[in-house]
C-alpha cells in the first residue's frame, strides 16, 4: 500500500528542506521525516520507509539503514505510552532494577514488550541521575521512584498518556 | 571550600519559570550582551574567549577560544553546532540548563556564530529529551520573532539561523563526528580524524562543535570580560563548574560550584554526606568513562589538570604492576570529564557496578572497529559472570588484557571510554574482585 504524509507533515518537511538547503540535499531531513512518519502511522513499516525515501529523494536502503540505527524508531506497532525506565549506574545504585520489576508486574509486560496501551523499555541513562531512579514518559519525567509508587504512576499514565509523538 | 565565590553564571535563572520566556529573560538582562557583541569585531570575541580560559564542558576540556581559532580564515561557509546529546551516564546538567534557561544558550550561540562568521547553526538535541525540545523550540521561535535570529539580526545585516535538530536515540551521537553524520541524515557513525571538524565538518564545511554548558558561558565572558572569568577559576581553567552528583549521597543534585572544590567538600558540605551514615567506597569523578577514585583520593580539586596530574591519584594499571600508558610514558590517573559525579557507599557491590557500566558500552558501540565491537562485548560477558558469582580464575587478567587491547586502538574515544573504567576499577578494587571469584570457585 502506498502511504501519504498528512498535509501538516508535508508542510513541516517542506519547511525543513528549505532550512537545510545549505547542505545541497534533503538528506538531513531524514530523522525529522521518520519522526513524523512514526507519529502518523504508529510505527515504521516498509511502506512508511518507502514514503520517506520517496519524499526526500533518497535510496530506500539508506532510509532503512537510518531507521534501524536509532532506538526511538520502531518497526513494529507499540503502545500509546512508552515508559523508558533507566537502570544505568546511578539508577541501579538506588533501586532502579527493583522499580523496573515493579513496572513489569503492574503492566504485565516484560521489558522490551508492548501491549496496545504501553511499551516498556529498559533505558540507558536519561540524564536525570540526580533524581534516580527515574523514568521518561514523553515530555514527563518520573523522578525518585520507589517500587511502591509504580501502580499509582501507571494509573496516572492511563488517564494522561503522554505519547512520544505529541512533540513531533 | 574556596570562599566568597558563590557566583552563578549558567544556573542563575534556575527555578525562575518567567525567565524561560523571552520577555522574562530580557527583564533579567538577557540579550543585552548580544547587542554589545554584535558591535565587536569577531576576532576580538574569540580573543576574549581565549583569555577567559573557558574549557569545553562536554568531556575533553579543550580550550574553547583555541578551538574557535582553528577555523580557516575566509571560509565561505562555517557552522556552529551545539552538542545537546547529553547521555554519558551520571551526567544530568545540559538537560537542566536547556530547560531552565533556553535563551541563554541561544544568546551564547548567536554571539559565537558572530565570532565564527557562521550563518547556519544547529542544536543537536538528544531524541529522548522531548520536554527540553519543546522549551527550546519555543525559545528559538521567540528569538526569531524578535530579530535575534534570522536574515538580518538586529538590523546589522548579518544572517544567523538556528535550527533545533532532534536525534532519535543513540549514545554514540554525542561523539562530535558521529553527531555530524547524524545531522547530515546518516547513521551516527564516528568519522576518522583528521580532518577535524574545525577544518572539515558539517556538509564538508569548517564546523565548531561545543557543549551546551560551554556555549552558555559565552555571554558572561563577553559581558564581564575574559579576565574576570579566568580569575573566577583555578590554574588554566576559567569560570565555574557544574557538577551533577548522584548515587549514595543524602542530597544528590546539579550544582554550579567554584572550580577547585574537592570531592570531600562536595560530598560532605554540598551533598549532606554519604547516605545512611555510611562511608564512601568509590567515586566516579566525571561520567562513567572516567576511572574511579578510592576514599584516599578525594581531597583532590575537581579541576581538569588536577585530576590528570595530581600524584595523590594512583596511576591506572591494566594488570597488577603494569601501568597503562597514555602515550610517551604518561600515566592515566583520571579526568574531570562531563562533571557527572557518582558516589558509591561502602556496601556497594563493585563488580556489579562495573558490569553495569560495561553493559552500557557494549550496547552503545557502533560496531565500526573490531577492538571496540568485539572487546566491549567480551568485557560485558566476563564482568557479568564475575558479578553473578560465576567468575573463573584468570578472569581479571582477561578483563584487563581486553581493556588494554581496546584503549587507543579505535576510531573514536568510545573505545577508551569503555576500557578506562574497566582498568580503573581493577586497579583500585582488585582484591574485592578476587574475593568474589574465590567465593565462586
Ligand atoms: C562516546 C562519546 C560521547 C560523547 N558524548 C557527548 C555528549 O553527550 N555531549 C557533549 O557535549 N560531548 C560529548 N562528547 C564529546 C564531544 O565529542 C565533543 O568533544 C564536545 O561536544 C566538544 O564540546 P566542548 O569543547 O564544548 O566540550 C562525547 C565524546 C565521545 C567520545
Ligand atoms: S570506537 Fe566503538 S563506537 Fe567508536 S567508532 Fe569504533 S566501534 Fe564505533
Ligand atoms: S543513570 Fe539513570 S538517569 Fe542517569
Amino acid at each position: 500500500m502506498s502511504l501519504e504524509f498528512s498535509a501538516d507533515a508535508q508542510k513541516k518537511i517542506a519547511a525543513l528542506c528549505e532550512r537545510y538547503q545549505v547542505s545541497g540535499s534533503k538528506q538531513p531531513v531524514v530523522l525529522a521525516a521518520l519522526h513524523l512518519a512514526q507519529k502518523q502511522f504508529g510505527h515504521l513499516s516498509d511502506d512508511a520507509l518507502r514514503l520517506v525515501a520517496r519524499t526526500l529523494e533518497l535510496p530506500y536502503a539508506q532510509v532503512y539503514g537510518v531507521a534501524t540505527f536509532y532506538t526511538m524508531f520502531r518497526r513494529e506497532p507499540g503502545g500509546v505510552t512508552t515508559i523508558r525506565m533507566c537502570t544505568n549506574i546511578s539508577c541501579m545504585l538506588r533501586g532502579g532494577y527493583e522499580v523496573l520489576a515493579a513496572f513489569e508486574t503492574k503492566l504485565g509486560l516484560a521489558k522490551g514488550m508492548s501491549n496496545s496501551q504501553f511499551t516498556l523499555v529498559e533505558e540507558e541513562c536519561i540524564a536525570a541521575c540526580a533524581n534516580a531512579p527515574c523514568a521518561l514518559v514523553g515530555t514527563k519525567y518520573l523522578l525518585d521512584i520507589t517500587p511502591e509508587q509504580v501502580p499509582g504512576l501507571v494509573e496516572e499514565l492511563i488517564r494522561d498518556p503522554h505519547p512520544e509523538s505529541e512533540v513531533v | 571550600m574556596p570562599t566568597g565565590r558563590d557566583t552563578k553564571i549558567v544556573t542563575a535563572r534556575f527555578g525562575n519559570e518567567d525567565a524561560k520566556t523571552l520577555a522574562g529573560y530580557e527583564k533579567t538582562g538577557g540579550y543585552q550582551t548580544l547587542r554589545k557583541a554584535l558591535a565587536m569585531r569577531p576576532q576580538d570575541i574569540t580573543a576574549e574567549v581565549k583569555a577567559s580560559n573557558l574549557r569545553g564542558r562536554g568531556g575533553a576540556g579543550f580550550s574553547t577560544g583555541v578551538k574557535w581559532g582553528f577555523v580557516p580564515a575566509g571560509a565561505a561557509e562555517v557552522h556552529l553546532v551545539c552538542n545537546a546529546d547529553e547521555s554519558e551516564p551520571g551526567t544530568c546538567k545540559d538537560r537542566e540548563l536547556m530547560y531552565w534557561d533556553p535563551h541563554l544558550l541561544i544568546e551564547g550561540m548567536v554571539i559565537a556564530a558572530h565570532a565564527l562568521h557562521s550563518r547556519h547553526n544547529f542544536i543537536y538535541i538528544r531524541g529522548e529529551m522531548m520536554r527540553e525540545y519543546v522549551v527550546l523550540q519555543k525559545a528559538v521561535d521567540e528569538a526569531y520573532a524578535r530579530g535575534y535570529l534570522g536574515k538580518n539580526v538586529l538590523g546589522t545585516g548579518s544572517q544567523i539561523e538556528l535550527t533545533v535538530h532532534r536525534g532519535a536515540g543513540a549514545y554514540i551521537c554525542g561523539e562530535e563526528t558521529a553527531l555530524l553524520n547524524s545531522l547530515e541524515g546518516l547513521r551516527g557513525l564516528p568519522r576518522l580524524k583528521p580532518p577535524f571538524p574545525a577544518v572539515k565538518g558539517l556538509f564538508g564545511n569548517p564546523t565548531i562543535v561545543n557543549n551546551v554548558e560551554t556555549l552558555m558561558n559565552v555571554p558572561a565572558i563577553i559581558d564581564k570580560g575574559g579576565a574576570w572569568f579566568a580569575e573566577l577559576g583555578m590554574g588554566r581553567s576559567g569560570g565555574t563548574r557544574i557538577v551533577c552528583v548522584s548515587g549514595h549521597v543524602e542530597k544528590p543534585g546539579v550544582f554550579e560550584l567554584p572550580i577547585g572544590i574537592t570531592f570531600t567538600e562536595l560530598i560532605d558540605e554540598v551533598c549532606g554526606g554519604v547516605w545512611k551514615g555510611r562511608k564512601v567506597k568509590a567515586v566516579i569523578p566525571g561520567g562513567v568513562s572516567m576511572p574511579p577514585l578510592d576514599p584516599s583520593e578525594l581531597d583532590v580539586p575537581i579541576e581538569f589538570d588536577a585530576l590528570q596530574t595530581d600524584e595523590r591519584i594512583k596511576p591506572v594499571q591494566y594488570l597488577p604492576g603494569k601501568q597503562f600508558d597514555l602515550g610517551g610514558g604518561k600515566p592515566l590517573r583520571t579526568m574531570a570529564g562531563s562533571g557527572g559525579v557518582v558516589v558509591m557507599d561502602d556496601q556497594t557491590d563493585i563488580p556489579k557496578a562495573l558490569w553495569r557500566i560495561l553493559k552500557f558500552f557494549a550496547h552503545e558501540s557502533c560496531g565500526q572497529c573490531t577492538p571496540c565491537r568485539e572487546g566491549t562485548g567480551w568485557m560485558e560477558k566476563v564482568s557479568r559472570r564475575i558479578a553473578d558469582g560465576n567468575g573463573k580464575p584468570g578472569d581479571l587478567e582477561l578483563l584487563g588484557t581486553i581493556a588494554h587491547g581496546i584503549a587507543g586502538n579505535t576510531i573514536c574515544a568510545l573505545g577508551d571510554a569503555a576500557a578506562w573504567p574497566a582498568m580503573g576499577f581493577l586497579t583500585k578494587y582488585w582484591s574485592e574482585f578476587e574475593a568474589k571469584i574465590r567465593r565462586a570457585a
